[in-house]
């Protein structure tokens, strides 16, 4: 039940819920725990929730580090 | 960008492992706990071990929610839902865990306990809202992740003044556990088991932050990477840590920047500390009794306190002697040193709570590792 799922937000609804994507597959969870919250924007679902939203740019960066990371190897290997 | 898949990339993995072998040292061992039973799933789901250098070993630590939960708490979930107005509503990996003498919630439920499955804490308040002349409790477990959900449902029922909702609390904080985990004689003894570092939750560090396990890192002088979920992030957080031993670095690092930050989910912080107060102990399978790790309503919401609402007696039972689920959750022992391991217990028979979760050790081994252990077996 500690699985993250990243989603995106479609939509969003009265109460604090929200229409989320997952990999295409609708779902409705809360977002009562997160603030400015935006369509578009992308989630970490825990138990029905959004737990955290995840930041593009951050995400990027980590991306672009872990492939200089792996050429490293590769190249510490040729 | 989906942030999953771009995270699974088997090339890249591929890559960092030549990275970790060429950072590590050959001369010494690093043995890591992950903490989280998120990372134990990953770690066993995408075969990690299979491509890191002999000499940095994985040791599963105790954070899959429904292990720790001690069999008495079950026993008590059960006690209550055999009450004729009660409806419980339980998270589904709950369903299968042993109580005691072979009882668990999926019998009573089949014995004619009214017990329902929920995905989300706004279902239990949807179900109070549907039978007003029904009990609805919630059995709540898990750790900082769950507790807020479990918060806001509170906070709604208040809203909605419903007077037939109540939670059965059993949530439980991560700190606590690692703390205890390091000063348990067992780990501490050479012999047994030594950690090198820890690779820190990501979930549970979205909603508390970096900031808690500074103390780890400068009172037992541990490196610790809290990491994301995906393949590419475990190995990731590895390299982290191998780099940290190397250079006699003992900090805290996140590698998880996309999702979680230095102070966490202040909302969600809050939601916590309105609703929840520290219990003075809370009893984990494997840990014992652990001081300041448990979660109960606070006074101000007592009626939604099930404990104090049903006036709810606690109960202790022993586990079966031959489950090594304690052992296995600080870490001292792997699901192959169990005797009933894939014989008598197995995911759809388990004796421990550690084969019932995915998330769990035994189960995420039984899953995605028995065939590769005859494989190797076989090959030697
Ligand atoms: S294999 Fe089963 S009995 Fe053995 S430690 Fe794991 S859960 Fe317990």
């Amino acid at each position: 039940m500690c699985l993250a799922i990243p989603a995106e937000v479609k939509k969003l609804l009265t109460e604090n819920m929200a229409v989320v994507s997952i990999d295409g597959v609708s779902k409705e969870i809360s977002v009562a725990l997160i603030e400015d919250i935006a369509i578009g924007d992308y989630v970490i679902i825990h138990v029905g929730y959004a737990l955290a939203k995840i930041d593009p740019q951050e995400a990027r960066r980590t991306l672009e580090l872990l492939r200089e990371l792996s050429i490293e190897g590769q190249r510490a290997s040729q | 960008m989906k942030y999953a898949d771009e995270f699974r990339d088997k090339a890249i993995a591929l890559g960092l492992s030549k990275t970790i072998h060429a950072a590590a040292d050959p001369e010494r061992s690093y043995r890591f706990m992950e903490f989280c039973g998120g990372h134990t799933h990953a770690i066993s789901r995408y075969g990690l071990e299979d491509i890191l250098p002999s000499n940095v070993r994985m040791i599963h630590g105790p954070g899959c929610p429904v292990c720790v939960l001690p069999a008495g708490r079950i026993d008590m979930a059960i006690r209550l839902a055999e009450r004729p107005d009660v409806i419980l509503c339980v998270y589904g990996d709950l369903m299968r865990v042993p109580a005691s003498q072979g009882a668990s919630l999926l019998k009573a439920k089949a014995g004619g306990a009214d017990i329902r499955m929920v995905y989300s804490t706004i279902d239990t308040i949807r179900i109070a809202e549907e039978n007003p002349a029904r009990e609805v409790v919630f059995f709540a477990i898990g750790f900082e992740t769950t507790a807020p959900p479990t918060a806001v449902a509170v906070r709604l029922a208040e809203k909605k003044q419903l007077s037939n909702f109540s939670v059965f609390c059993n949530h439980v904080l991560t700190p606590p556990a690692m703390q205890n985990i390091l000063e348990s004689p067992d780990i501490g003894n050479i012999r047994h088991v030594e950690i090198d570092g820890f690779v820190g939750p990501g979930q549970v560090s979205t909603i508390i932050g970096t900031a808690p396990y500074g103390f780890f890192a400068e009172e037992f002088g541990k490196p610790v990477v809290i990491a994301g979920f995906e393949p590419l992030d475990m190995m990731h957080a590895i390299l982290m840590l191998v780099g940290q031993v190397n250079e006699h670095r003992h900090e805290v690092e996140n590698q998880y920047r996309r999702a979680v930050t230095r102070d966490g989910n202040l909302r969600a912080k809050e939601e916590i500390s309105d609703i929840f107060e520290l219990r003075d102990q809370f009893e984990w399978r494997g840990l014992g009794q652990v001081p300041y790790s448990g979660l109960k309503l606070k006074r101000a919401f007592a009626k939604y306190d099930a404990e104090v609402r049903f006036d709810m007696n606690e109960l202790r039972v022993a586990d079966n002697p031959a489950c090594e689920c304690g052992a296995i959750l600080r870490g001292v022992k792997k699901p192959v040193d169990c005797k009933l391991f894939g014989t008598v217990c197995t995911p759809e028979m388990p004796v421990g709570s550690c084969m019932v979760s995915s998330e769990g050790a035994c189960a995420a081994h039984w899953t995605y590792r028995r065939f590769r252990d005859q494989e190797q077996r076989g090959a030697s």
